[in-house]
């Protein structure tokens, strides 16, 4: 297809294995006294979908939040380990972890759109990286909503106020919004589960176009949705990482009797 | 559709560098983000340092006042005639005073805000009670300088006419205007305390054929009871502390006397007077202000503190 | 063997309802007290002062003449009293409450501050009177001006902002912040272009609410020695001034000497009301116009 452009550099990642954007190297995690992330490992690839299930409270959404460190925003909460973000220690202190940010997004479990316009939504990041230039912002609002396929439903109201949209209009807008200061990596935390069926299936959707852009993490509670979506799959439980794997072979094949018996249902 | 994908590959790297150029840049934001905890800080501890300030001032001057005048003396006088030629300082008649103006305002406020309360919480409909709420708060709103003109032209002159011995000054019609003053607030916080127990509470009562009135009195209350003690302790407080509607309507006679109908100075009233007559500064006269406010700040406290620590053990029923 | 006397149950249960209908009656009739008390004191205040309420009352200076006196003095006195409260209390108010609920880390210190803070609004305001009289008149010299005045108001009334502010800010949902922190916004920016626009109506609210206590009180205004007398209107922060409680409270103790005094307490009461009812009529505006769904 169009984006073919990139795939004269892509094969030669294929040849070698997709490259790295995160490793992780024995990262373990505590809110005050509990120990929520013990000893994981686990690498994520370059243009991929990496899903990552598990039952609540397995940890799963506190890993995602640790690779670009909105688990701090948390009080009492400390690491242990290390994560690397393209060879550069996400924990080191010439890191800012305003820096990281902006190079690995992330859209929230609920909707969450500024209270302000569609327009101001989009252009708030960046704007605060600084970038003012009307043209520039018309330009990339309108890039952001059409890379999220909203751009149809909302051109002829982008004055207006976010919270018009529908629900599954929202969290596109909140994708747009990730997309328009165009992130390396984009976090997505449960983002269909305050969704309806049909607007779920949009975003599956525009994840699978988005994967060619951009390295996406998804946590889901939805096996289905991980089995649809993703490339590779990781499955935790209480704060282990149990099995990583690619997608296929994790749910046709898993390794381990836990993970088997978590996505044949029979507990979480 | 195809040109589109393009320049969309040429833009990703154009806004990405645009970013990157910028965080670089951009020294200026970082030292704001490492600037702005510390003015915070400082504005924050400027609360502190206004307690700080009256505690040391209070507390400085109340020093000097009792060198000049012993405690005991203080406390367990029973006149005071800060003016006369041999000047006494007892302060028993302000609080005697006080004492007197708030039980009255209580005795007012108490049951008519504790009635309300209920009325809002167990028996209004929603209706009722988003027009009765407004209304107690703009009674609320209404500086105590017009309960003070309040008092001293219409209420006093009104109990006159039923009482014919009542003075034009007394502590009668201000103690009760002060209670009317104190209704909003026992009536809202005590509303708030019981509309916060849970409804199931309330169903498991009326499922068993209570009436509304035994819902209230045998369940809901005692819920909310230290919710409504903070309610009541808060009152007192405020009773206590309040200044313009005594300072008018009861006027400066030092009386020590439990007379209703008789003039008496409340704590607040006595520093009114003190303060807008000349004292000069470094007489008697003068720092006996601070020992009376002092007496006042740490009374207020007090309650204060109390109300709090009242509801604090209310919260952890629930 | 029978455990309930149905008969008996019945015939009970007849006098509780009978009675939780009268109590009730008797709860209506207690908050209609409230009502009928604020009827009877509007109507009275109306009544006294409204025939005194006209144009040269309002232009007019003072005067120990009834049929000359006048309030603007103590109008723009009210004014420039709030052209200090406004800002210090802004700043300072919105300032800690930004501080206590975004950037101070939850230890010791920070309870103290907490706690210090709730029970300086349960201090009297003659106790500020006082401190105010101490430190601004007396100590740091600048006598009972404007200056002063405002500068002890804004110490009064500082609890009420914050609180009222702090509540504002914990309302914003922690959604909206980590969406702007997840955009790679500095803590600042957050605070800045998300938590307190949103916040911004709550804010508002708490701080007119504040305002209109800082412009009816009048018990500290009376230990900072603040004048009724016949004084120039106030032109800077250095000058004497008078506000319209001062006025009520002075004409109303000597409306035992000249009974047309307290007519125009009253006419000076309905002009503070209606500025009060003003300030929270927009109090209302605003809270319902940016009334916001997360």
């Amino acid at each position: 297809m169009d984006f073919k452009i990139l795939t004269g550099l892509d094969k030669e990642k294929e040849a070698i294995d997709r490259q790295l954007v995160f490793t992780t190297q024995d990262l373990n995690l505590w809110y005050g006294e509990t120990h929520a992330l013990k000893n994981i490992n686990l690498p994520i690839y370059e243009r991929e979908v990496t899903a990552i299930i598990g039952p609540s409270g397995c940890g799963k959404s506190t890993f995602l939040k640790t690779l670009n460190r909105m688990v701090e925003l948390v009080q009492g909460v400390h690491t242990s380990g290390r994560i690397e973000y393209r060879n550069r220690n996400i924990f080191d202190k010439n890191f800012r972890v305003e820096e990281l940010r902006t190079k690995v997004g992330m859209v929230f479990q609920k909707p969450n759109p500024f209270p302000k316009s569609i327009y101001d939504n989009i252009a708030y990041g960046p704007r605060i990286h600084g970038i003012k230039n009307k043209e520039i912002l018309d330009q990339i609002v309108e890039k952001s909503l059409r890379g999220a396929a909203i751009w149809d439903e909302v051109k002829d109201r982008l004055k207006e106020s976010a919270y018009g949209l529908s629900g599954g209009q929202q969290q596109r807008l909140c994708i747009a919004r990730a997309l328009a200061i165009e992130p390396d990596v984009i976090l997505m935390d449960e983002p269909t589960s305050a969704l309806d069926p049909k607007s779920t299936l949009k975003v599956e959707q525009l994840i699978q176009e988005l994967k060619a852009d951009y390295s996406i993490v998804i946590v889901t509670h939805n096996m289905q949705q991980a089995a649809r979506i993703s490339d590779r799959t990781a499955f935790m439980l209480n704060g282990e990482l149990i099995e990583y794997s690619d997608t296929d072979s994790l749910f046709s094949t898993p390794a381990d009797q836990r993970t088997e018996d978590y996505i044949t249902g029979r507990f979480g | 559709m195809r040109s589109y994908n393009i320049n969309k590959e040429k833009e990703i790297v154009q806004t990405r560098n645009l970013i990157s150029a910028n965080m670089n840049s951009n020294r200026l934001m970082i030292y704001i983000e490492k600037a702005m905890p510390k003015i915070l800080f400082v504005i924050a501890l400027l609360s502190i340092l206004t307690t700080i300030g009256i505690v040391f001032v209070l507390i400085t001057e109340t020093v000097d006042f009792f060198q000049r005048i012993s405690v005991v003396q203080f406390f367990t006088g029973k006149t005071l005639k800060p003016l006369s030629q041999n000047p006494e300082f007892g302060v028993l008649p302000l609080i005697n005073g006080t004492i007197i103006s708030s039980v009255i305002a209580m005795l007012v406020a108490g049951p008519i805000g504790m009635m309300t309360a209920i009325f809002l919480s167990e028996y209004a409909s929603d209706q009722v009670r988003r027009v009765m709420k407004p209304i107690l708060e703009l009674l609320a709103g209404i500086p105590t300088i017009v309960y003070g003109f309040f008092a001293f032209t219409f209420v006093t002159p009104l109990l006159r006419e039923f009482i014919p011995e009542l003075g034009a000054t007394n502590i009668l019609s201000p103690g009760l205007v002060m209670g009317v003053m104190i209704i909003p607030m026992i009536a809202s916080l005590s509303e708030d305390a019981m509309s916060s127990v849970p409804n199931a509470i309330r169903e498991g009562a009326l499922g068993l054929g209570a009436t509304k009135l035994e819902v209230t009195f045998k369940v809901v209350i005692p819920a909310a009871f230290s919710g409504i003690v903070a309610s009541f302790v808060l009152g007192i407080s405020r009773a206590v502390g309040e200044t313009m509607i005594v300072a008018i309507a009861s006027g400066s006679s030092k009386n020590f006397t439990f007379d209703l109908t008789q003039s008496m100075q409340t704590m607040t009233a006595y520093v009114v007077e003190v303060a807008s007559g000349d004292a000069p500064a470094g007489s008697t006269l003068y720092y006996s202000l601070y020992a009376v406010a002092m007496t006042l700040f740490i009374f207020t406290l007090c309650m204060n503190i109390l109300a709090r620590y009242v509801s604090r053990r209310f919260r952890e029923e629930y | 063997m029978k455990y309930i006397e149905h008969e008996l149950v019945y015939k009970r249960m007849k006098k509780r309802i009978l009675l939780n209908y009268l109590l009730k009656i008797l709860f209506f009739i207690a908050t209609l007290f409230g009502v009928f008390v604020l009827a009877v004191l509007i109507y009275r205040v109306l009544a006294d002062g409204i025939g005194y309420l006209n144009v040269d009352f309002l232009t007019n200076r003072l005067s120990t003449e009834p049929d000359r006196a006048g309030i603007m003095g103590a109008i723009l006195g009210t004014l420039w009293l709030m052209a200090v409260v406004i800002p210090i209390t802004m700043v300072l108010g919105v300032g800690t409450a930004i501080y206590n609920e975004l950037y101070a880390k939850k230890g010791k210190l920070q309870s103290i501050i907490e706690t210090n803070i709730s029970n300086l609004s349960g201090v009297p305001s003659i106790v500020y009177g006082i401190l105010g009289m101490t430190i601004f008149v007396k100590t740091l010299s600048f006598g009972n001006v404007v200056l002063a005045g405002g500068l002890t108001m804004s110490l009064l009334v500082l609890p009420i902002v914050i609180v009222s502010s702090q509540e504002a800010i914990r309302a914003v949902p922690n959604d909206l912040s980590e969406g702007s922190y997840g955009l790679g916004s500095t803590k600042w920016q957050t605070v800045k272009n998300i938590i307190l626009p949103a916040a911004i109506p709550g804010i508002l609210t708490g701080s007119i609410l504040a305002l209109s206590r800082a412009i009816g009180e009048t018990a500290p205004l009376v230990v900072l020695g603040i004048p009724a007398l016949l004084i120039p209107f106030p032109s800077s922060l250095f000058d004497r001034f008078t506000v319209l409680p001062m006025q009520i409270y002075y004409w109303t103790l000597d409306s035992s000497l000249v009974s047309e005094y307290a007519n125009l307490a009253a006419a000076t009461i309905i002009v503070l009301l209606v500025m009060l009812f003003a300030l929270n009529s927009v109090a209302i505006v605003i809270r319902n116009k940016f009334q916001r769904r997360y």
